[in-house]
């Protein structure tokens, strides 16, 4: 394969001060759809903002196709398709008149309406921003990125917010960019959608990559693919379940512990015996494939899906509330996780 | 490349969807100059001067007096009567017999603009900041002697000029004219930018190959259209409703109006340049505006403040603007003549373009 479409070295961004992202190496490769994922606040959009030349780096190197931001501006932007994650469009524009807009700022160019049914807003075209769902605005942002024909895209949490029927959507818009060829780079913190959409995820915690791989690879990481959760009463110490055979590792969750597992036929009931012979009862037992939650909740000791609830509560909302902002919940949950 | 396609006429063609779609801003762009223009254009019209009404005390002698049962009664009567029918005589006055107290607060309030207590001596109480009440009391004098005396009058006779050009509404109306072109320009680009900035769209156009400098002129352009168009509307509105003809060249004035756009967009454009929310954005503007308003000589002459004051009220554009249009369209002036004034916008669209440029906040 030629030139890596992204190479990232050393890369640190303070501010005030303090590390947002705090020396961060990944490289990209030409045709891959690459997640980055973490908690709110762990630098994911920081990373991407200076990968999309909007912020500059502290310290560190960053090179699109092999050209560094410096000096050549005018060229990356050109090939560089963006959906930011607050962007509000113009409210009084329709969706044709605001993919027309976007496309006259660029030298390549698709059509109006191509770009629009790529993202499946053609019998939308008329309709004004301001009556658009969230969905559908956040579509019409991909349709201003894509106008360009870009050799790489940028989405920044492409679906927050959203019902899970438009980032259903969504995903399968995304998957047909990435079936073109076309180079993704998304931030997310569904692991749901990490899982479908990419084929290498870095984690990031704090402004640190803190695993990188495949989901396959990153999922085998955890000593076992598949999981059981297990709650009981009285509750029984973590080491009753780790000394098992067949348990690669005991986490806590919420009232009990995350058993990642190998062989759940003949693990399972090694568990339910423990629990018996420690003269407690299951009060929650349930059995499951490893996520990249689990991942996460190894790596870091506490679940993103906690966030992924939340989220999802500001997603009802917005939901409910017809006319409501995707960004007021987006601002909802902000505020909830931080 | 076509002309459709090019990034400067797509951004000015978003100004103008977005002005368009927006009833409530055509209202402001058109509709509330008109309303201003025509509701101070009725309260100053030329009609015939209110009738003034005089207060004269019943109890002559009686006002600064404690002991009122002092004065003869036949006496003040005759006084009063004297009086009240001199100051009837009067064109446009009208007198009010009234009890102390009352014509104390009829002076008070304003009912009343003059009381006049018909003792001997006469005795006049007014506010002096009245306007007025000074001439009010020289020509009730005036009507007292004459009263004593028939012979003591001097035959005067005056004449009344209203011609157009010397009305209120002739010096009003390039005022407002001044006030909307300033209020456009800084609203109409400092909001519209704020907003974008908000709205995270200036930073989704920095992360486009998009020259920064369209879309600053796109604003600059659109606003020296909007400009045009409403200086048009208003001048238009001046000769149907209130025959306030321009009596300068047209092109003078066409010239003086895009001028203005540059001067107080260039000055919008600043304000915003880093405004991170509408709320500091919108008390920004209106620190910029209101001195303006009160200043530049909009609604009463600019030369009305203290000398010491004066060179700062000149260097200000929006007085630049006004004495500029009232030269071109009252006087006829041509626009070489207000080369000072034209110097200073000039200078203030390049001084506030100058700095905006170089601070201005994309993100």
């Amino acid at each position: 394969m030629s030139d890596p479409a992204i190479r990232i070295r050393g890369l640190v961004k303070r501010f005030e001060g303090v590390a947002a992202v705090d020396g961060v190496d990944l490289e990209v490769r030409a045709g891959e759809c690459f997640g980055i994922l973490g908690p709110n606040g762990a630098g994911k959009t920081t990373t991407i903002e200076i990968l999309e030349g909007l912020k500059q780096p502290t310290a560190g190197a960053v090179e699109l196709f092999g050209l560094p931001w410096r000096g050549h501006e005018r060229e990356l932007r050109s090939r560089i398709g963006i959906a930011l994650q607050e962007t509000e469009l113009y409210d009084k524009l329709s969706v044709r008149e605001t993919v027309a807009l976007f496309r006259s700022f660029y030298p390549r160019r698709l059509e109006v309406d191509d770009a629009l049914a790529q993202v499946d807003l053609i019998e939308k075209k008329a309709a004004w921003v301001e009556k658009l769902s969230g969905g559908q605005k956040q579509r019409l942002a991909i349709a201003c990125a894509l106008v360009c024909d870009p050799e790489l895209f940028f989405l920044d949490e492409p679906t927050t917010g959203l019902d899970p029927a438009a980032r259903r959507s969504l995903w399968e818009i995304i998957g047909k960019l990435r079936a073109r060829g076309r180079t993704i780079v998304l931030t997310t913190h569904y692991m749901e959608e990490a899982e479908k959409l990419c084929d290498r995820i870095a984690i990031l915690q704090k402004g640190k990559v803190i695993a990188l791989g495949t989901p396959r690879e990153l999922i085998a990481r955890l000593g076992g693919d598949e999981i059981i959760e297990v709650g009981s009463d009285p509750a029984v110490a973590a080491e009753v379940f780790a000394a098992l055979p067949g348990v690669a590792a005991c986490l806590p969750d919420a009232g009990g512990f995350r058993l990642s597992v190998r062989g759940i036929h003949e693990t399972l009931p090694r568990v339910i015996d423990a629990l018996r012979q420690n003269g407690a009862r299951p009060s929650r037992l349930a059995t499951r494939t490893a996520t990249l939650d689990d991942v996460f909740v190894k790596l870091t000791g506490t679940s993103i899906g906690a966030e992924e609830a939340k989220a999802a509560e500001a997603a009802q909302a917005v939901a409910q509330s017809a006319g409501a902002r995707v960004k007021s919940a987006r601002r909802d949950k902000g505020e909830a996780t931080r | 490349m076509s002309f459709t396609d090019r990034p400067i006429w797509q951004l000015f063609l978003v100004r103008w969807r977005e002005m368009s779609r927006e009833p409530g801003v055509i209202f402001w762009v058109f509709g509330f100059p008109i309303v201003l223009a025509v509701a101070l254009g009725l309260a100053f019209r030329n009609k015939p001067p209110e009738v003034q009404v005089i207060a004269v005390v019943e109890s002559a002698g009686a006002v600064g007096v404690q002991d009122a049962a002092a004065t003869n009664d036949a006496a003040t009567n005759q006084a009063v009567a004297a009086a009240v029918a001199a100051i009837d005589a009067i064109e446009g006055m009208k007198a009010e017999r009234l009890d102390v107290a009352t014509a104390a607060e009829w002076l008070r309030s304003g009912k009343a603009l003059l009381v006049l207590d018909p003792g001997d001596p006469p005795r006049f109480t007014l506010d002096p900041t009245r306007p007025g009440g000074r001439l009010a009391e020289i020509a009730v004098r005036d009507a007292l002697e004459h009263a004593r005396d028939p012979t003591s009058r001097l035959a005067v006779t005056e004449e009344i000029v209203t011609a157009p050009g010397r009305r209120y509404i002739d010096f009003l109306l390039p005022g407002l004219l001044g006030m909307n072109l300033m209020s456009g320009g800084v609203w109409g680009v400092g909001w519209a930018l704020v907003l974008m900035r908000t709205r995270k769209l200036l930073k989704r156009f920095a992360a486009t190959p998009m020259r920064r400098s369209d879309l600053l002129l796109s604003f600059m352009l659109f606003r020296i259209v909007i400009s045009l168009v409403e200086a048009l509307f208003l001048v238009a509105f001046g000769v149907v409703a209130f025959a306030v003809v321009p009596r300068g060249s047209w092109l003078d004035l066409v010239a003086l109006v895009a001028l203005s756009a540059l001067a107080f967009g260039g000055l919008g454009l600043l304000v915003a340049s880093r405004a991170q929310n509408s709320q500091s954005a919108a008390g920004l503007m209106n620190l910029v505006t209101m001195p303006m308003f009160l200043l530049s000589g909009v609604f009463f002459p600019a030369d009305n403040f203290p000398a010491w004051m004066q060179p700062v009220v000149k260097v200000l554009p929006l007085t630049a603007l006004n004495d500029a249009l009232r030269a071109v369209i009252l006087d006829g002036s041509a626009l070489s003549a207000t080369w000072p004034q034209l110097a200073i916008l000039a200078a203030w669209g390049v001084l506030c373009f100058s700095v905006a440029l170089r601070v201005f906040r994309w993100l």
